[in-house]
């Protein structure tokens, strides 16, 4: 049988627009053989969530650029915690302070990606840590 | 994006270089080069200040009129925003380019729920006419023009512009406001859209007719080839877009009766300076030329000062790097630079910090220091266009102008630029380029200094821009306090009128007007909108 794609939700929460990020990784995992879903702009968490279980994927990744990073992921592993589906992997990219990811790894998101990432390294992390 | 091909043997000699927009650039230039474009003073050039512009738009240049600088300022409340405003305006800034924040951008209030987290972090808050009374006080609006950042409601904020200039005691006609007003680029590249693309461009069109009528030194668009370029078009791209979209503009205008001559002359650009110097300057030069000659051909305008291509040219911001933050202070000192070479009319500066946070006082003044040094000590007003007559730099102009034309034409082919946002074309063709420029980035084939190049020592903490949580509680609670105290009769009868407005064919800005005086929020504007037009949907490109 063959093994399933990783299946990954690339969102772009809240109201920021600046999606050349998103894109761009959306077009790299799917060349390193991923299944990827783009939600578009202007998403909130819940319709993320809903996407995330609807789509049954196995990463949830966020490219945040406003500076909301935290509110917002806050809010997501609330909701990830309510819903039940601490299985999918959490992902974050955008403008991420350093100091930030810390805070971030503690709310419990698994992987930061600030810009200036390596396709590759994006792609190892999903591949070695996705929850299956 | 932004940095040259370079193919080299294998004792590192360039063996070629092929600049963004597909050009190849030889090693050596010679007058038989310009034999080879048929290249004609008179028809290519023509004096500083002179059809068909390549040179300049004035004929003296820098030396009659040194150019405006305009940093993009702007965040928190509206009272933290007034005062770095002052300072900016005290340090020498002789223009204003006001950032709001992302609810405001997108039409929401302050307290909606989909605001939360978001007030007054981008930029300023504005949630009513109140907070421009806070944002301008002091300001001479009859002196210093105002850039507003700001597309989807740019209607509304022009209307507020108005309504706090007419508050404060100064007659319309004396203000400068520069709305951005540019959504098709927002479908394209920056995402702050609200509506779909019909009524956006009517609502552009509405703020055209209004300014040719009532705000005779407003400049009711600015066409930005900027963020287009910022999402991963080439150069030639960059301006083929913007002159599309301002096409698209243009006949929207056209088509109520009026000729372009009586509004064209009122648009200006933002565009573009990061990577190759020589392909930026032709870039501009080429730009100037295209642009005064298509209205001339297409639109038939002979008006001189409405062929000229204005507005800013500024340093991008995907040039910074986060590596290496210093780095990008002399990125930004080159792109200034290029800016001079280009003879561009007003520029900004990204700051050293734009890839961690919105800049620090300390990043924005810098900025602000580098085009004065340029100005004042390196003698950039000595002479106009100086680099006018390079074997080299007028073939590159002359190539840059078919590129462009070449990108027009796949526009045109489609349908225009209405057509090709619509269907996702163009956001498909610049999401791809800005993937292969990165893969190119990582794979080491293009080359960005601390970043896949000498990426040992230099690392620093950058300074963080703070935001504080208590500007949204002071933000909402003004609001609360303002729903209590305005006229709420006035403000139902207001939008009434502004949603029969939209409704029908007649200009809503009159309505927006009164809206704005009667303290109705601009959310509640907004939202007359997206009633009467509904919301845009981007179209899937993958």
């Amino acid at each position: 049988m063959a093994e399933r794609k990783v299946r990954v939700l690339l969102a772009k929460p809240g109201l920021d627009g600046h999606d050349r990020g998103a894109k761009v990784v959306a077009h790299a995992l799917r060349e390193a053989g991923m299944e990827v879903i783009y939600t578009g702009l202007h998403q909130t968490v819940p319709s993320i969530v809903n996407q995330a279980i609807q789509e049954d994927v196995d990463v949830i990744g966020l490219s945040i650029m406003s500076g909301a990073h935290i509110p917002i992921c806050r809010k997501l592993m609330e909701l990830v915690k309510e819903k039940g589906i601490e299985d999918k992997l959490i992902v974050v990219g955008g403008v991420i302070p350093s100091r930030d990811i810390p805070i971030l790894k503690e709310m419990g998101v698994d992987g930061v990606f600030p810009g200036g990432s390596y396709f590759k390294d994006i792609v190892e992390f999903i591949q070695e840590n996705v929850k299956k | 994006m932004g940095v040259a091909t370079y193919i080299k043997d294998e004792k590192d000699a360039i063996k070629e270089v092929i600049l963004q927009s597909g050009i190849k650039v030889k090693a050596v230039y010679t007058p038989e080069d310009l034999e080879r474009i048929g290249f004609d003073y008179e028809k290519d050039l023509g004096d500083p200040g002179e059809f068909p512009f390549t040179r300049a738009l004035y004929p003296l240049g820098y030396r009659s009129r040194n150019w405006t600088t305009r940093q993009y300022t702007g965040f928190g409340t509206p009272e933290e925003t007034n005062e770095r405003f002052k300072l900016m305006i005290s340090h020498g800034q002789t223009g204003l380019n006001v950032a709001f924040d992302l609810p405001t951008q997108m039409g929401y209030d302050s307290d909606d729920p989909m605001a939360e987290g978001e007030v007054g972090r981008v930029g300023m808050a504005v949630d009513s006419l109140k907070d421009f009374e806070i944002a301008f006080k002091d300001i001479e609006l009859d002196k210093i023009g105002t850039g507003l950042t700001i597309n989807a409601v740019a209607s509304v904020m022009l209307a507020m512009y108005q309504s706090v200039a007419e508050k404060f005691g100064y007659k319309k006609e004396v203000i400068s406001a520069t709305p951005q007003n540019d959504i098709l680029k927002e479908m394209v590249g920056r995402g702050a859209w609200i509506y779909p693309v019909e009524p956006s461009v009517r609502l552009i069109g509405d703020t055209i007719e209004y300014s040719m009528k009532e705000l005779p030194r407003c400049n009711p668009v600015s066409v930005c080839g900027y963020h287009i370029r910022e999402s991963g078009c080439t150069p030639a791209q960059e301006i083929a877009y913007a002159f599309e979209i301002a096409f698209a503009y243009i006949d929207n205008v056209v088509a109520r009766g009026y000729k372009a001559e009586e509004f064209v002359g009122r648009f200006s650009f933002n565009l573009n300076i990061y990577g190759n110097l020589w392909e930026n300057v032709a870039k501009f030069r080429a730009a100037r030329k295209l642009w005064a000659k298509l209205l001339r051909e297409r639109y038939g305008v002979q008006n001189k000062r409405a062929l000229f291509l204005r507005g800013i040219f500024g340093g991008g911001g995907s040039g910074m790097t986060k590596q290496q933050p210093e780095n990008n202070i002399i990125r930004g000192a080159y792109y200034a630079l290029t800016a001079a070479l280009s003879g561009a009319q007003t520029t900004a500066l990204c700051s050293f910090d734009e890839a961690y946070t919105i800049p620090t006082k300390r990043a924005a003044l810098l900025s602000l220091r580098t085009f004065q040094i340029l100005m004042d000590e390196i003698g950039l007003r000595d002479t106009v266009d100086p680099l006018a007559g390079s074997y080299f730099i007028e073939t590159l102009t002359k190539e840059m102008e078919e590129k462009i034309l070449e990108e027009m034409e796949k526009v045109e082919k489609i349908g225009g630029m209405i057509e090709a946002v619509s269907s996702g074309y163009v956001q498909r063709e610049v999401a791809r380029q800005a993937y292969e420029y990165e893969k190119r980035l990582q794979e080491g084939k293009v080359i960005k200094v601390g970043v896949n190049k000498y990426t040992e020592g230099v690392d620093m903490e950058v300074e963080l821009h703070e935001y504080n949580e208590e500007w949204a509680r002071q933000q909402i609670e003004r609001l609360k306090e303002l729903r209590k105290t305005r006229d709420n009769k006035a403000v139902k009868e207001s939008l009434k009128a502004l949603e029969k407005a939209a409704r029908g064919t007649e200009n809503v800005m009159p309505y927006l007007v009164e809206c704005c005086k009667c303290y109705a929020t601009v959310g509640e504007m907004a939202n007359v909108f997206r009633e009467v037009f509904g919301e845009h949907v981007e179209p899937n490109i993958f």
